[in-house]
């Protein structure tokens, strides 16, 4: 049962040499080829180039280096550009890119020994809340292949639900790390803005993208920010600020931890199964010694109509450099240039991608850049502040993450606003570029429910803390899906 | 009617650092197509752009230049629009909180008064790539060598009302960079280019009238001819009772006309928005101090320390610090000869003339300082007369040695031994018998010929003015 092992125990028996990492890997990809036929979890699979990293691995093993990432197999979202293995970003329009370099993120994972063996599904652009908009087709749902396992991260998350991989990247827009986590029943950590560099993830909204990782528990999502975390020279936003060892005070006491739940996030939209579990989750912090606190962010329900403007506007920009004239897709015979670019990002992007490019267009226009744009950055002030008062009182937030249980494929693909909606407790967060998380916390028919835990700036050690406490004292995130076992 | 013209310029100079505005890549002119590119200046996905200080000193030692304000807070900004050689779709650019705000240059006049334009604001951005339309049949080529090159966009107040008020204003400021070091300030590489906004009015009216832009204009020439150009063109409008139609224009230097590029209903709505991937620029006070610590003496205040220092008159001066290259020069041979008049009259007059017929540059010229220098000290210490001299100048132009070396190996030593002098002068006069009757019946005029006699036999090296004295004296006897 080798798949169903977290990066900690699978660490402890490659070091004891139970296994090594190219067994490991080879079953890793064996379970993904069995599995994922029903899932569609994975853009690539690149089992060369992971057995080759795996040897790798074993040697550093052998010689006793390497960290707890050592030889350990890893998924990446089809974001994070990674050298000589496609990117696709779930787009048409990126069918044929192959990066000439490793993001970042995937740069410092294979330091770490790490072994990738694939690239995951995701929302077009990481656009969307399903990952219906992949042109790679859908991801399903473990826990219900009926159902959509949230997006943008939905391969990242569904194959780890799955137990396809131990853990995968993701990306947080607005929600794309901590939704699906939710949806599918995994832990999903947005660190804070700045925190892992975005040198070599592909933009979707600059100024409130973020990568992060998917795991099945919060001392692993721990172990993977340990290697992505840190200041990157080559990205103007990353913040130079220490780096702590996150798995060093996991086993904290939560005796005197203030918890805000903001009532705003109890409100109306929140399905009663979901608020059942989460009133259930807060009263096992209780029994584990925090104080509940009610708190209030007025500016909440200003969250998702001001991303809709943020995002779009950042998005209609950083999605130009795809005009088809130096990589990615090219129409067929182009007439003339203007032909070129409507043909080329036409046939490229899809329809979802099209609509956040216009109404990121529109609002940027000349006569509604006010009344949109820069309203919509005072919105987000706004929302800062709400937090920043917050966090004066309490050391983290709590509340759902997402309003309902995984949604079937299909239910929303075709009301972009009621699809928009089920970010609406994950979007402020991305706003004020605080870390969040979101964790296993129960079931409403047969569907996992995810806490979601906010924390000031930085404060990621302090979110693992509390997660990786509440795992100790509950099971829900052992919790394998039907025929995944 | 009496019209009076409006003219405000826009002015691009390409910063002179070694790599790109917001990545690694060099930025020196003239590499193989595409080989200066790297995956920033590709705009390929996932890359982000990282901020080069360099290019911020430079833009702050133009802003202490023009006694400017630099803001403490300036923002980069994304100017969005498709075209094939802008990688990314949008130019990072400064919009709404320029690094550089208002200052002013004083330019001098031809009727020797002094005007001050107005800067309003200086901003930095990064240049695009080039489209080649040559050689690609019924393509074109990309070269992205040039994108992400620092550029300071310089934009004037609209005080110029004539086009030699604007070249003198385009000359001043290259003229600053230049001093700076912050620019080669290459017209013909298109590192220092400029756009005019151009208007006329009814003299004595005070509100502007409709403008046309003049895109991409590359010398100096080119500027006061594509202004005069647009300027008759829109006065003949408006006398035949037409309207000027704001537009972008182009100006056709083969043809020597502007003709229409875009008008206002077709301008580009560039939808300016901060960028999110670079943060706010700070600069702190100590900064600019410490940068204006090293700021060089620049041409105002170095034309008038050497109208003090050297006696200069005014326009010697100007001449001679019109460039930094030709002002080091200049003190380095007034320097070394301890003759400055001479030094600058031998710079203005003949290095000048020989620069100009083979069309070098001062920093080319095959005449070192120290070798005119050199040579200046052969005239004052009469080993040379001035008119030998030209012909040193001249072997030292092509390569033949300094001064006294050819001065040595022509033999063209002049001949001051009054005793050798002597002897010629007197046979200059028992030859020319009558010559001497004619200067003795007072025919002063005559002087000249035994001058010229003596001269042609010791081809030109006689000492004329001991030639002069010893004539006289041997013909009053």
């Amino acid at each position: 049962m080798m798949h169903s092992k977290t990066i900690a125990e699978l660490a402890a028996g490659l070091q004891k040499r139970d296994f090594s990492s190219e067994e490991l890997t080879r079953a890793t990809l064996e379970r993904i080829e069995q599995h994922d036929g029903s899932l569609n979890s994975f853009i690539t699979v690149s089992g060369e180039l992971a057995l080759e990293q795996a040897r790798l691995a074993d040697q550093r093993l052998a010689k006793g280096e390497g960290s707890a990432l050592t030889g350990i197999p890893v998924a990446q979202k089809d974001i994070f550009c990674t050298d000589g293995v496609l990117t696709s970003c779930g787009s048409r329009m990126l069918e044929n890119f192959i990066a000439p370099y490793n993001a970042t993120v995937v740069e410092r994972m294979n330091a770490a020994g790490a072994v990738m063996v694939g690239k995951t599904n995701m929302d077009e652009f990481a656009m969307g809340s399903s990952n219906e908009t992949s042109y790679y087709g859908a991801v399903r749902n473990p826990w219900n292949t009926a159902a959509v396992p949230g997006g943008s991260s939905g391969g990242s998350a569904a194959a780890v639900a799955a137990r396809l991989v131990p853990a995968a990247t993701g990306t947080d827009t607005g929600g794309s790390i901590r939704q699906p986590a939710s949806l599918c029943g995994i832990t999903g950590l947005k660190p804070t803005y700045g925190r892992v560099s975005r040198y070599g993830m592909i933009a979707y909204a600059s100024s409130l993208d973020q990568g992060g990782p998917l795991a099945q528990t919060a001392e692993d999502a721990a172990i993977l920010l340990n290697a992505m975390a840190g200041f990157d020279e080559r990205d103007s936003t990353s913040v130079d600020t220490p780096v702590p060892d996150y798995t060093a005070g996991l086993g904290n006491d939560l005796g005197g931890l203030r918890i805000g739940l903001p009532k705003e996030y109890f409100s109306q939209g929140l399905d009663d199964g979901v608020a059942g579990v989460i009133d259930m989750a807060i009263g096992e912090y209780k029994k584990l010694g925090a104080e509940v606190v009610e708190i209030s962010l007025p500016n909440s329900p200003l969250a998702v109509p001001a991303y809709y403007v943020v995002a779009p506007a950042e998005c209609s920009s950083n999605l130009s450099r795809f005009d088809g004239v130096r990589f990615g897709h090219r129409c067929e015979a182009p007439k003339d240039l203007e032909d070129l670019y409507k043909r080329s990002r036409g046939e490229g992007f899809g329809a979802e991608v099209k609509r956040r490019i216009m109404i990121g267009t529109y609002a940027l226009s000349a006569g509604y850049y006010d009344a949109y744009y820069l309203k919509a950055q005072k919105v987000r002030r706004l929302i800062s502040e709400d937090f920043r008062q917050a966090f004066d009182k309490v050391d983290v937030i709590m509340g759902p993450t997402a309003p309902t249980v995984a949604f079937n494929l299909g239910e929303k693909a075709d009301d972009p606003i009621t699809m928009y909606l089920s970010d609406i407790y994950t979007i402020a967060v991305n706003l004020a570029g605080l870390p969040g998380i979101s964790i296993p916390a129960g079931f409403v028919k047969d569907m996992p429910v995810g806490l979601q835990i906010i924390g000031n700036y930085f404060e990621e050690a302090r979110l693992l803390n509390a997660a990786h406490r509440f795992q100790q004292t509950t099971d829900w995130h052992k919790q394998t899906p039907p025929g995944f076992e | 009617m009496e019209w009076e013209t409006v003219i405000g310029l826009e002015i691009h100079t390409q910063l002179a650092t070694k790599s790109k505005i917001f990545s690694g890549a060099p930025t020196a002119y003239g590499a193989a197509p595409n080989t200066q590119a790297c995956a920033v200046d590709l705009g390929l996905p996932g890359v982000l752009p990282v901020l080069n200080h360099e290019a911020v000193n430079m833009a702050i030692k133009f802003g202490l230049a023009i006694d400017a304000e630099i803001s403490p807070i300036s923002v980069f900004a994304r100017k969005n629009y498709f075209y094939p050689d802008l990688p990314k779709g949008y130019q990072i650019s400064q919009y709404e909180l320029p690094i550089i705000g208002r200052g002013a240059v004083i330019i001098e006049l031809q009727d020797g008064s002094s005007k001050t334009i107005g800067v309003t604001r200086a901003h930095l951005e990064e240049d695009a790539g080039k489209s080649l339309h040559e050689d690609f049949h019924g393509m074109t080529g990309i070269d992205l060598n040039r994108a992400g090159t620092p550029l300071l966009e310089i934009v004037s107040e609209p005080d110029m009302r004539s086009a030699k008020e604007a070249v003198a204003y385009m000359r001043k400021i290259h003229s600053i960079v230049r001093y700076l070091e912050i620019s080669d300030g290459n017209m013909q590489e298109g590192s220092f280019r400029c756009d005019a906004n151009i208007s006329v009015r009814p003299k004595g009216q005070k509100e502007f009238g409709t403008r046309a832009e003049l895109k991409n204009i590359n010398s100096f020439r080119f500027v006061e001819r594509a202004i005069d150009y647009e300027v008759e063109r829109q006065i003949d409008i408006l006398e035949s009772g037409g309207e000027v139609v704001q537009e972008t224009r182009l100006y056709d230097a083969n043809k020597g006309e502007t003709r229409p590029m875009r008008s206002k209903e077709e301008a580009m709505d560039y939808r300016y928005f901060p960028d999110p991937d670079l943060l706010p620029v700070e600069i702190k006070p100590e900064v600019i101090e410490g940068i204006r610590k090293l700021m060089p003496e620049l041409p105002d205040t170095k034309k008038e320390r050497f109208i003090k220092e050297y006696k200069l008159g005014h326009e010697d001066a100007a001449f001679l610090t019109a460039s930094r290259d030709m002002a080091d020069y200049f003190e380095a041979v007034a320097t070394q000869s301890a003759e400055p008049k001479l030094s600058a009259n031998w710079i203005m007059g003949e290095l000048s003339g020989f620069l100009n017929k083979e069309n070098r540059e001062i920093n080319q010229s095959p005449v070192s300082a120290e070798m005119l220098a050199g040579l200046i000290q052969r005239i004052k210490d009469n080993t040379i007369s001035g008119k030998i001299a030209k012909d040193v100048f001249e072997a030292m132009w092509n390569g033949e040695g300094d001064a006294d070396a050819i001065i040595e190996s022509k033999g063209l030593k002049q001949i001051t031994d009054s005793g050798a002098l002597e002897s010629l002068v007197d046979e200059v006069i028992t030859n020319n018998p009558k010559q001497v009757e004619q200067f003795k019946a007072g025919k002063d005029k005559v002087l000249g010929f035994f001058v010229g006699q003596i001269m042609k036999a010791t081809q030109g090296k006689a000492n004329p003015a001991q030639v002069n004295e010893l004539l006289r004296k041997k013909l009053s006897e």
